[in-house]
């Protein structure tokens, strides 16, 4: 029992170490914090609604890309009967105009990297190069 | 009674072959799994005489590269391509004699994908990255192409290119409206599929000045390439390989 506090000491330093990055975030309020988007003033209505785009616009895309590519199929009607070309950069981004603004703060929160962007040509860059 | 493994083996062989045999037979001698069936077929005709009258102009392939994205890259064994021009010994080397009309010899061709009736090219893609649409069309999905060459490979036109860089740094003006390729993918003519699915014609007909390039639905009669294949003398690439190819030239 010589090394008692020795041992509650290190664990407690343990403890304190492994839970560092949870102090540190509540400390600087950034996991409360959901990040902030900038949501279209052009448009009131999405293809879907809010609470299906948060959490599923990626089987959304996903779908549209085999249906469009494979099927040749290029129409989306939306639940409220309206038409839409199933296009991310046509469609989507018409009103979610900046990437930056929108998907990539989502994405960067929560720690995902799609790769549509490796291809698909984010409307602003292309302003960018030209102006 | 006993049976030994000799009568076994040869009697289990004949009653599989009995079995499944037919069927077997009747697959293979199908061909071709997509023939000219649906009411769209396209396909493309090019005047060689009209395209060589100013053998200086690259009009379709610029217009062409600008609605793709498709990259310039400077070395040879690198480049992606989608039309070009190549020498007519080299387009048809079934058609050269050592008196073959000087009109021709050396003269550049206009070439691109032949989206074939029966696409080698199709038939060896493991992962179903390129298939035939009922219109015909070669068609490639990007994000399904894992980039094994098997179809380049494949292919007796060299209709396919690699993507061995990052093909964006060598894309001078980026077309938002059309995806780049990403490394590691194969690429090539889809036939203008993106803009035929709004009416346009395919960019580089759009653009031939000389109106070299006619495109259009070989199902339907009353159509120019179909009125063209039907009262002039066409021919095709390498149509000894049995791949049906549906760009047509005009000699």
């Amino acid at each position: 029992m010589r090394d008692r506090n020795l041992i509650l000491g290190g664990l407690v330093v343990f403890l304190a170490v492994i839970t560092f990055p949870v102090w540190y975030n509540l400390a600087a309020g950034s996991t409360a914090k959901p990040p902030e988007l900038k949501l279209p003033t052009t448009e009131k209505a999405c293809v879907a609604s809010t609470a299906y785009m948060r959490t599923s616009h990626m089987d959304l895309l996903i779908n549209w890309r085999d249906e469009v590519v494979r099927e040749d199929n290029r129409i989306y009607k939306a639940p409220d009967g309206k038409s839409y070309n199933k296009s991310l950069t046509q469609t989507c981004m018409k009103c979610h105009n900046s990437k930056a603004d929108f998907c990539d703060r989502c994405h960067d929160y929560a720690g995902v990297k799609p790769y549509c962007w490796d291809c698909h040509i984010d409307p602003k860059l292309v302003q960018r190069s030209a102006g | 009674m006993s049976i030994d493994r000799r009568t076994f083996l040869g009697t289990a062989g004949l009653t599989a072959l009995a079995v499944a045999g037919p069927a077997a037979l009747a697959r293979l001698a199908s061909g071709s799994q997509a023939g000219a069936a649906g009411a769209t077929r396209w396909a493309m005709v090019i005047d060689l005489r009209k395209c060589l009258k100013d053998q200086g102009c690259t009009d379709c392939m610029a217009a062409c590269d600008k609605a793709h994205n498709v990259p310039q890259i400077p070395t040879r064994a690198h480049e992606v391509k989608w039309i070009w021009k190549e020498p007519f010994e080299g387009a048809f080397p079934g058609q050269t004699t050592p008196y073959t009309e000087e009109v021709f010899k050396g003269q550049p061709v206009l070439v691109l994908c032949n989206h074939c009736d029966n696409p080698p090219c199709v038939r060896v893609c493991p992962t179903k990255a390129t298939w035939k649409r009922p219109d015909g069309i070669t068609m490639m999905d990007w994000h399904r192409c894992i980039g094994c060459k098997y179809c380049i490979v494949a292919c007796p036109y060299g209709a396919r290119s690699f993507n061995f860089f990052d093909p964006r740094k060598y894309i001078k003006a980026l077309n938002p409206d059309f995806p780049t390729r990403s490394l590691g993918v194969v690429e090539k003519c889809n036939f203008c599929e993106e803009r035929l699915a709004v009416g346009k014609l395919p960019a580089c007909v759009e653009a031939c000045r000389e109106k070299a390039l006619v495109f259009g639905n070989l199902q339907d009669p009353k159509s120019e390439v179909r009125e063209l294949v039907r009262t002039r003398f066409t021919i095709r690439r390498k149509p000894e390989l049995g791949t049906d190819p549906r760009i047509y030239y005009l000699v």
